[in-house]
C-alpha cells in the first residue's frame, strides 16, 4: 500500500481553472509594480550617490537619465509608482473592511487603473513643461 | 484550543510565526510611504531645474534632508517585506529560499546604507 507521505495528493489553488478577470490583472500588476518598483529604488539611489560624489558624477548620471530609453523607463516606474500607490490605498480601504462588494470592487480597480496613468501622464506633463526637454 | 493537527506541531510547520507583524508592518509603511511619496513628487515637480548646485543644496536643507532619510528607511523596509512575500510564494526549494532572501536582505540594507550616507554627506557639507 502506498503511504500518505508519498501519495501525490491533488494541489491546490488550480490556477488553470481560474478564468482570466480584472481583480486577479489588478491583483497581479499591484505585485508586478511592487517588485519593479524595488529595482526602480536603485536608480533613486544613484540619483542620490551621483549627487553627493561631486559635480563630474552628477552631470554623468544627468547624461543618463535624459538618455531616450532610460526616459522611457523612468515613464513606465512612474506609472508603477503611482498605480501601487493608488492600489495600495484601495488595499488599506478593504483592509478597513470597507468596499469589498464586487460593484463597489470593480468601481475602484477601474479608478485605480484610470488614475494611475492620469497621474503619470499629468507627472510628466508638469515636470517636462517646467523643466523642457533638460530635466532629468 | 489549538486547531493545528499533531503531525504539524512536531514538525513545526503551520504558521508563519510572527506573520501578523509583518502584516502590520507593511501597512505602516504603506501609509508612511502615500504621505512621503506625494512629498517626493511634488517636491520634484517644484524644482526650477535638476542641476548639480539646486539638487545639492535641496538635498541639504534640514528639513529636506530628514524627509529623504525617512523616504529611503520607509522605503527599503517596505521594498524587503514585499520582495519576501514574492520570494516566499515563488521560491519553493527551502535552501535556494534562504539564499534568496539573504542575498536580498544584503541588497536591501546596502541600498539604505549607501542612500544615507550620500544625503548625510551633502546634508553636512563634507563632499562635494
Amino acid at each position: 500500500m502506498e503511504s500518505t507521505s508519498t501519495r501525490r495528493r491533488p494541489l491546490s489553488p488550480h490556477l488553470g481553472v481560474y478564468r482570466w478577470q480584472y481583480s486577479m490583472a489588478l491583483s497581479i500588476l499591484h505585485r508586478v509594480t511592487g517588485s519593479a518598483l524595488s529595482v526602480g529604488l536603485l536608480l533613486f539611489v544613484y540619483w542620490l550617490v551621483a549627487a553627493a560624489s561631486g559635480a563630474d558624477a552628477y552631470e554623468t548620471a544627468r547624461t543618463f537619465f535624459v538618455h531616450p530609453l532610460v526616459r522611457l523607463l523612468l515613464i513606465g516606474f512612474s506609472f508603477a509608482f503611482f498605480y501601487h500607490l493608488l492600489n495600495g490605498v484601495r488595499h488599506l480601504t478593504w483592509d478597513t473592511g470597507h468596499g469589498l462588494e464586487r460593484q463597489q470592487a470593480r468601481l475602484s480597480g477601474w479608478i485605480v487603473f484610470l488614475g494611475a496613468i492620469a497621474c503619470t501622464a499629468l507627472f510628466w506633463f508638469l515636470l517636462l513643461r517646467s523643466h523642457g526637454g533638460g530635466a532629468a | 484550543m489549538s486547531l493545528r493537527s499533531p503531525i504539524s506541531r512536531v514538525t513545526g510547520l503551520g504558521t508563519a510565526k510572527d506573520g501578523a507583524g509583518h502584516w502590520w508592518s507593511q501597512r505602516v509603511t504603506s501609509v508612511a510611504l502615500l504621505l512621503l511619496g506625494m512629498w517626493f513628487v511634488t517636491s520634484l515637480l517644484r524644482m526650477p531645474d535638476f542641476s548639480y548646485g539646486f539638487v545639492t543644496a535641496w538635498i541639504a536643507m534640514p528639513l529636506n534632508a530628514v524627509l529623504l532619510l525617512l523616504l529611503i528607511g520607509t522605503l527599503v523596509y517596505h521594498s524587503q517585506l514585499g520582495v519576501q512575500v514574492v520570494v516566499e510564494d515563488y521560491v519553493h526549494h527551502h535552501g535556494l529560499k534562504i539564499a534568496t532572501m539573504l542575498l536580498l536582505t544584503f541588497a536591501h540594507v546596502t541600498v539604505a546604507a549607501l542612500a544615507i550616507f550620500a544625503v548625510l554627506r551633502l546634508a553636512f557639507g563634507g563632499g562635494a
